[in-house]
């Protein structure tokens, strides 16, 4: 694993963020949703930190960001691109639209391109699952989307006509 | 008082509300199998995240089967723990649990004392109906302990033990599903975190996924060199405990045993730890009085309360956690490594041998004393003062090997001057001993009266955390006991907050002290076997004809032929070591 030195600036966002939570152990998800939603991603040197401030073991904070999907220790790219896995999605072709998303911006799930401009990601559920299946780039939510459509939807982020619209989660 | 009345595998009973199924089922001699589950009584240990399974039984009227270790009774209850469906879903359980663990028992650590095996036993499992995926790890080597977490079987107790009563924080549970595992974060070998070595990860664990790194082999090659004189010394609590890995009761005192077997293996002078402890008492103890008649005196640069500092786990514990306290403990070394650091100096000399042909082993209750002696401050020129420690286990499994029959042999006496020791240093093996043994020696030459009494009863016990006031002919001093290092944190939180008012704090990593340290015989959760064997070193203790360090003859000589005096330069360089902050 690379080291990061993180900025005094970092540290002490982080630091801020734990004192908003009382710097409680059992705020511990709140602290990471919300330091995540800040940085993008969780670094092993964050986990360091937010450890030390809730007075709790590192490795408490990295069992924790393993379990839930939605935490990630890998950079993510600018628009985040995220498809759903759920059932609904899963029996509707999300697997092929995955598979377009992959060979299109040859990467793999959790990996950001080269520019740092996209990264992929799979979820479960968003609760659209009428729309099915589901992707989301950031917070905009785009349904039933065929295979035939992720060039085009690419397309629309990397000439930043629907920059505007996301923030990067 | 709330009582519940139920019906356990026909038999009614009355038990007190808040009863768990498991303990009720217990009391009429229904034993429900556990495997995850552990209670440690008196100690305040328990582990029930209620996540193996093994111990489901059938209560009438509910839909699903009932987890026995964490479901409270209720009135009128009906309880079946060997209906044919229970039976179904145990075994069934245990053959997907068995599904992904590596079926190498034959050669297995733990084999033959492990409580997977014993329990598939016990379930007449012959056959894995489940052929499906298996994990691969990779093994994590680390000075003490050795990690083989193919064979984790995620009943979490090492993560509790070291989370919740050591607070050590090093392991837990990571990642989800199939893939879930116990690890230090980011998957970090054990030797680049925190962990203290204290081994009571090791302790609980009922399988072979952690065990202590095994250093026999290193000490039967020490003892096939005709190059090299070998000698051993033996810590407190092995005595106490060593006659366990040969059938013999819990607390059984086996001394003269192991002196005899450790003859048979031929070392060539076989010593005992215990004269370490006496020495250790001499300088702590005088350390203890200096630091003391200073800050009475008026000094505020003294620091008090003086810290216990033998106990390595519990060394390494404040240079991680506490770092800015680091001038606090007693710079006093371990007995250990006072012992290890006289053999290869004084008795070199007396024997004429040069300390490269020399190998000190020691046999001690702890697996964090491998590390221990491995520290480069207890080395000369790269030659570590103690070169191999093996535990109370391996020493078992050393005297199997070499074909001794433990039970019959006869009692003999340690070798002079390195084996002679008063009962203060017995009982450094059990919490609140070093400090009962420091109590006995500071108390004499500060009063320069004879002690009216020598058993300290205040001192003695299981509680976690306890304080005595003994006075020193007007004088009282405060003191304060803590064991398992949840206690100790409690303590020096108080002495940062500047709310101590102890003179001395004994500390000690392991719950009960060394008698139960990571390298003794497993105690399979059973707390009773702790308490026999405090009780045989106690018994030590009044057996001896000397129970107070500044009698023994040899330490008194030892000073008048080598060291001087406590605290003299000379005993400073081989017998005072100092601390690092550990957090960079």
């Amino acid at each position: 694993m690379p080291e990061i030195k993180l900025s005094e600036n970092t540290i002490q966002l982080i630091k801020d963020i734990c004192f908003e939570f009382e710097n409680k152990e059992s705020e511990l998800i709140n602290v990471l949703h919300r330091v995540q939603g800040k940085l993008g991603y969780l670094p092993a040197e964050v986990q360091e930190v937010i450890a030390k401030e809730l007075k709790t073991g590192v490795a408490k904070v990295y069992g924790v960001v393993t379990f839930y999907s939605f935490f990630t220790m890998i950079p993510q790219g600018e628009f985040p691109i995220s498809i759903c896995m759920g059932t609904a999605c899963y029996v509707r072709g999300a697997e092929q639209v995955l598979a377009e998303f992959k060979r299109q911006l040859k990467v793999e799930v959790g990996e950001s391109t080269g520019d740092g401009k996209f990264s992929i990601n799979c979820l479960r559920c968003v609760g659209a699952c009428g729309l099915a299946p589901v992707v989301t780039v950031g917070e905009k939510v785009f349904g039933r989307v065929a295979p035939s459509q992720v060039k085009q939807i690419i397309a629309e982020y990397r000439e930043g006509r629907n920059s505007e619209d996301v923030k990067t989660a | 008082m709330d009582t519940i009345n139920l019906i356990i595998d026909n038999k009614p009973i009355v038990v007190k509300k808040g009863t768990t199924i498991l303990e009720a089922a217990s009391s009429i001699g229904v034993q429900v199998p556990t495997l995850c589950h552990m209670k440690l009584d008196d100690l305040n240990i328990e582990n029930k995240p209620g996540g193996c399974r093994v111990c489901v039984v059938e209560v009438e009227g509910r839909r699903n089967l009932a987890p026995a270790c964490c479901t409270d009774v209720h009135e009128g209850m009906v309880v079946n723990s060997h209906s044919i469906r229970a039976i179904n879903a145990r075994r069934t359980v245990m053959e997907l649990i068995l599904s992904d663990h590596p079926a190498d028992c034959l050669i297995c650590a733990k084999s033959g004392d492990c409580e997977l095996q014993d329990m598939a036993q016990q379930l007449g499992i012959r056959k894995i109906h489940y052929p499906g995926e298996q994990s691969h790890y990779r093994e994590d080597t680390s000075p003490a302990i050795i990690r083989e977490i193919d064979k984790c079987i995620m009943c979490r107790r090492c993560e509790m033990m070291c989370n919740e009563v050591q607070t050590v924080g090093v392991l837990s549970a990571i990642n989800r599903g199939f893939d879930s595992v116990v690890s230090p974060a980011f998957e970090m070998n054990l030797d680049h975190s925190e962990c203290t070595y204290c081994g009571q990860c090791v302790a609980v664990c009922p399988t072979g996924a952690l065990t202590e790194v095994d250093d026999t082999g290193k000490v039967i090659r020490a003892l096939s060199d005709p190059a090299k004189t070998v000698i051993v010394q033996t810590a407190p609590a092995v005595r106490a405990a060593l006659g366990e890995e040969f059938e013999m009761e819990p607390g059984t005192l086996v001394t003269g045993k192991l002196v005899s077997a450790l003859r048979r293996l031929r070392f060539d002078h076989v010593f005992d730890t215990d004269f370490a402890a006496d020495l250790t008492i001499m300088e702590e103890g005088t350390e203890l009085l200096n630091r003391l008649g200073k800050h009475l005196a008026g000094d505020k640069d003294v620091k008090l309360p003086i810290l216990t500092s033998c106990c390595p786990a519990w060394v390494k514990f404040f240079e991680h956690q506490f770092p800015e306290m680091k001038e606090i403990p007693s710079t006093a070394r371990s007995p250990q490594q006072m012992f290890g650091s006289i053999a290869k100096t004084y008795f070199a000399e007396k024997l004429g041998v040069e300390r490269e042909n020399l190998v000190v082993v020691s046999i001690m209750p702890c697996v964090a004393k491998k590390y221990e002696c491995g520290r480069d401050e207890f080395k000369v020129n790269g030659n570590p003062d103690v070169d191999h420690v093996i535990t109370t286990r391996e020493l078992a499994a050393l005297i199997k090997l070499s074909n001794i029959d433990f039970k019959t042999l006869p009692n003999e006496d340690f070798d002079n001057p390195l084996g002679e020791s008063t009962g203060a240093g017995v009982i450094f093996g059990t919490t609140g001993g070093v400090i009962e043994a420091a109590v006995r020696t500071a108390y004499e030459i500060h009063t320069k009266k004879e002690l009216p009494r020598l058993d300290f009863d205040e001192l003695r016990g299981m509680d976690g955390i306890r304080e005595a006031t003994i006075d020193f002919d007007g004088l009282p001093i405060k003191i304060g006991i803590a064991h398992g290092l949840g206690n100790a944190r409690k303590l020096l939180e108080d002495i940062q907050a500047g709310k101590s008012e102890f003179h001395a704090i004994e500390i000690m990593s392991c719950p009960g002290g060394c008698i139960g340290g990571g390298g003794q015989p497993y105690h399979h959760g059973n707390a009773e076997i702790l308490k026999k064997r405090q009780m045989a070193i106690y018994q030590e203790d009044k057996n001896k004809t000397l129970r107070k360090s500044h009698e023994n003859p040899h330490i008194i000589k030892l000073y008048e032929e080598f060291l001087g005096e406590p605290m003299s330069e000379k005993a400073h360089h081989l017998l005072h070591t100092e601390y690092f902050d550990r957090t960079e």
